[in-house]
């Protein structure tokens, strides 16, 4: 083990160094772009024997990696926003297919109007594309996560995407541990594609097209493969906490075990969360914290399990869902929903567009909690 | 040295009879031609289109060689893809083999949806031949106008109406557009000159870099020619010339075929019911700007292929 400082963005990008993925398609924005630049340097520098393929969009960034995968290879790259926006149409080809892929997702504000800023909606728009969604909260989350994600994605052949807040985690240095590299390239081990595009004596036809007799029953088997991961995650978390010491479950719970009032969220502003829990937990306000870190697939019964004790739970959540209730808190409720027990459930909208959440707004909430106060739809 | 019609009638196609084109389309002869060339260790990646949901409706496929579909615009992406990681694993010796690489796109995943993916992989000099069957139009959603259909067609898109009557707008150049990115062969054939197409397919695969391919695949069904006319169509294409066949090594351009009395473009307007419409009286202007088009191009061509003609 090593102690290194990193942003979120370099961590991911040391992560896949470790890795040497065979391909990697490489596009740049805003604020993913310094995780491919750093990739691009360390093929500069010959440090990984990545084959890189610089594209013209990420809708190509992902017909590339489809392509790659296809073939056999293994295949890292990363985008933010707009870029998997414009690659959705093809994250479904590659789920679809059932190509490992692993993709870093950095959170960031989707137009109009035109925002680079951190906030969750993109990633939220593609959660049931069929990929398996990790998010970290921190560097040392993504290097972990993209270590853990590229094991799980080979295990049950679907596509994975590790998602980091933009900037907040993206652009700020952190201490990190990083391990051998050698132990990493154990870990994940050779990928052996049990199919490939390139065996001409075994010719076989990928991505055929299916009549109603056929394409119900694919869809079922691909469902079925993502909600493996609920059982693969945890053995390959298992497998690396063994390694590096740092155990990841579906969620950590933080100070929930006797909390009557909870907050629900994902990514950075858990670290915000904890900062305020720890401060009222020493004024003895019983607080806690659950962070999601596996979203697709939902750990329903688990959420539930975490939260069924609660009085009062409030999800924070860093997107929004026009016409609906946004998603994490969507899904927190359904996790609740078949409880014979259960707490009051709130939703609060923050930090659109970047926009920063503080610690006395999180405590308004924790203390509004307390009271059986509703907290406020959108924290501003 | 040109292949003998013997030789050339026994080479394994690896594109198996039982595929669900219609009869008398253009394509299949296309396919056959340029796999001959192309040879068992090849990857195949298909555009959506008629091609690919003819040859591979699960669970059965046409293809004798590993063949992959994605999506409709991003068939060279895919591809390139597919090449890259070739490269990579020959490198780590999974692959032993070399290969060949061959996309299959009709006119609306090459001219339109799919042109910026194509650009992407000229520009990166992937090694993969593109070879784009130009039926003129989306015949696979049913004759929707595409930036590929003849000025004057008759499409569902540009329907002829008593006020409009057809596409009013000219083919855009996507030869030349292919030839813009200095890639070391490209090259323009037709579907009733097999043996031009083999040698044009053989010179595409053995090209240090990208090539490009715009063969002329008659649509019985949305030209309107019937089914035993596919042939005919494309002779007439080449001798009107509306469809000349040159090619574009190395930046030099050479004609391959000069026909020795050009005939009018009526003679290739008149067969097809897709024209059909431009033969009444009024509808002259259209045909002398057909006519004046394609005798421009031609002249045009003339002058780039200079000395090799």
């Amino acid at each position: 083990m090593k102690k290194v400082q990193l942003t979120g963005a370099h961590a991911a990008a040391e992560a896949m160094k470790q890795i040497n993925p065979d391909v990697v398609p490489v596009y740049p924005i805003t604020p993913q772009t310094p995780m491919m630049e750093k990739f691009c340097y360390f093929k500069a520098e010959g440090q990984v024997g990545t084959e890189l393929v610089l594209v013209e969009s990420e809708h190509s960034v992902m017909s590339v990696a489809v392509g790659a995968s296809a073939a056999g290879a293994r295949v890292m790259t990363a985008s933010s926003s707009q870029g998997i926006s414009l690659m959705n149409e093809v994250l479904t080809v590659a789920s679809g297919m059932r190509l490992p892929i692993l993709m870093n997702v950095v959170n960031r504000a989707i137009s109009a109007p035109l925002n680079i800023h951190c906030d969750q909606c993109s990633t939220m728009n593609i959660r049931d594309l069929g990929w398996v969604q990790l998010f970290a909260e921190t560097p040392q989350e993504a290097y972990d996560l993209t270590i853990i994600g590229q094991k799980l994605a080979e295990a049950i052949n679907t596509p994975v995407m590790v998602c980091q807040d933009g900037f907040i985690t993206s652009h700020c240095v952190e201490n990190l541990d990083i391990l051998e590299e050698q132990k990493t390239k154990k870990f994940v081990g050779e990928y052996k594609p049990k199919n490939t595009l390139l065996d001409t004596g075994n010719p076989m036809t990928f991505g055929a097209w299916q009549m109603p007799n056929a394409y119900m029953e694919t869809k079922i088997e691909q469902e079925k493969a993502l909600s493996s991961a609920l059982a693969e995650y945890p053995k390959a978390a298992k497998e690396f906490a063994k390694l590096s010491g740092r155990n990841y479950g579906y969620v950590e719970e933080y100070r929930t075990n006797d909390a009557e009032a909870v907050i629900v969220t994902l990514c950075s502003a858990a670290g915000t969360a904890k900062a305020v829990v720890d401060s009222m937990r020493q004024n003895g306000k019983k607080v806690g914290l659950l962070k999601i870190i596996l979203l697709r697939p939902c750990p329903y019964e688990e959420i539930g399990t975490c939260l069924e004790k609660a009085k009062a739970v409030c999800v924070l959540d860093r997107a929004i869902s026009f016409g609906a209730n946004a998603p994490l808190y969507s899904e927190t409720m359904q996790a609740l929903y078949g409880l014979s027990k259960k707490p009051k459930l709130f939703s609060s909208v923050f930090g659109l567009g970047g926009r920063d959440l503080f610690e006395e707004q999180v405590e308004n909430i924790f203390t509004g909690l307390l009271a059986g106060k509703k907290p406020k739809e959108y924290i501003q | 040295m040109a292949v003998n019609i013997k030789e050339f009638a026994e080479m394994e196609s690896y594109f198996a009879p039982g595929h669900g084109s219609c009869s008398g389309c253009g394509f299949p002869m296309i396919v056959r031609t340029v796999m001959k060339a192309a040879g068992k260790n090849t990857v195949v990646c298909l555009a959506t289109g008629c091609l690919e949901v003819t040859s591979t409706q699960y669970p059965r496929s046409s293809w004798k060689t590993p063949c992959v579909h994605s999506l409709f615009e991003n068939s060279a992406a895919t591809l390139s893809g597919v090449e890259t990681a070739y490269r990579a694993l020959k490198k780590r010796g999974f692959v032993k083999n070399n290969l060949n690489f061959v996309v299959f796109a009709g006119d609306g995943g090459t001219y339109d949806i799919g042109l910026q993916s194509l650009s992407g992989m000229l520009e990166r000099r992937h090694k993969i031949v593109f070879v784009l069957y130009d039926n003129g139009a989306y015949m696979n959603t049913g004759n929707q106008r595409s930036s590929g259909t003849p000025y004057g067609a008759n499409t569902t898109t540009t329907p002829v109406g008593s006020v409009l009557k057809g596409n009013m707008l000219s083919r855009k150049d996507i030869v030349r557009i292919a030839a813009a990115h200095n890639i070391p062969y490209v090259a323009q054939a037709a579907v009733h000159n097999w043996p031009d197409l083999f040698e044009k397919a053989k010179k595409a695969f053995a090209a240090d870099g990208p090539a490009f391919l715009n063969v002329f695949s008659p649509c019985q069904l949305n030209w309107g020619i019937g089914t035993d006319f596919a042939i005919e169509i494309s002779k007439l294409a080449v001798n009107t010339n509306f469809w000349p066949l040159f090619e574009i090594e190395k930046g030099s351009y050479k004609l391959n075929f000069r026909p020795a009395n050009p005939l009018p473009i009526t003679e290739f307007i008149k067969p097809q019911k897709r024209f059909r419409h431009l033969l009444e009286p009024g509808n002259k202007p259209i045909i002398d700007k057909m006519q004046e088009e394609t005798s421009m191009e031609w002249e045009k061509l003339l002058r780039q292929c200079k000395d090799n003609i």
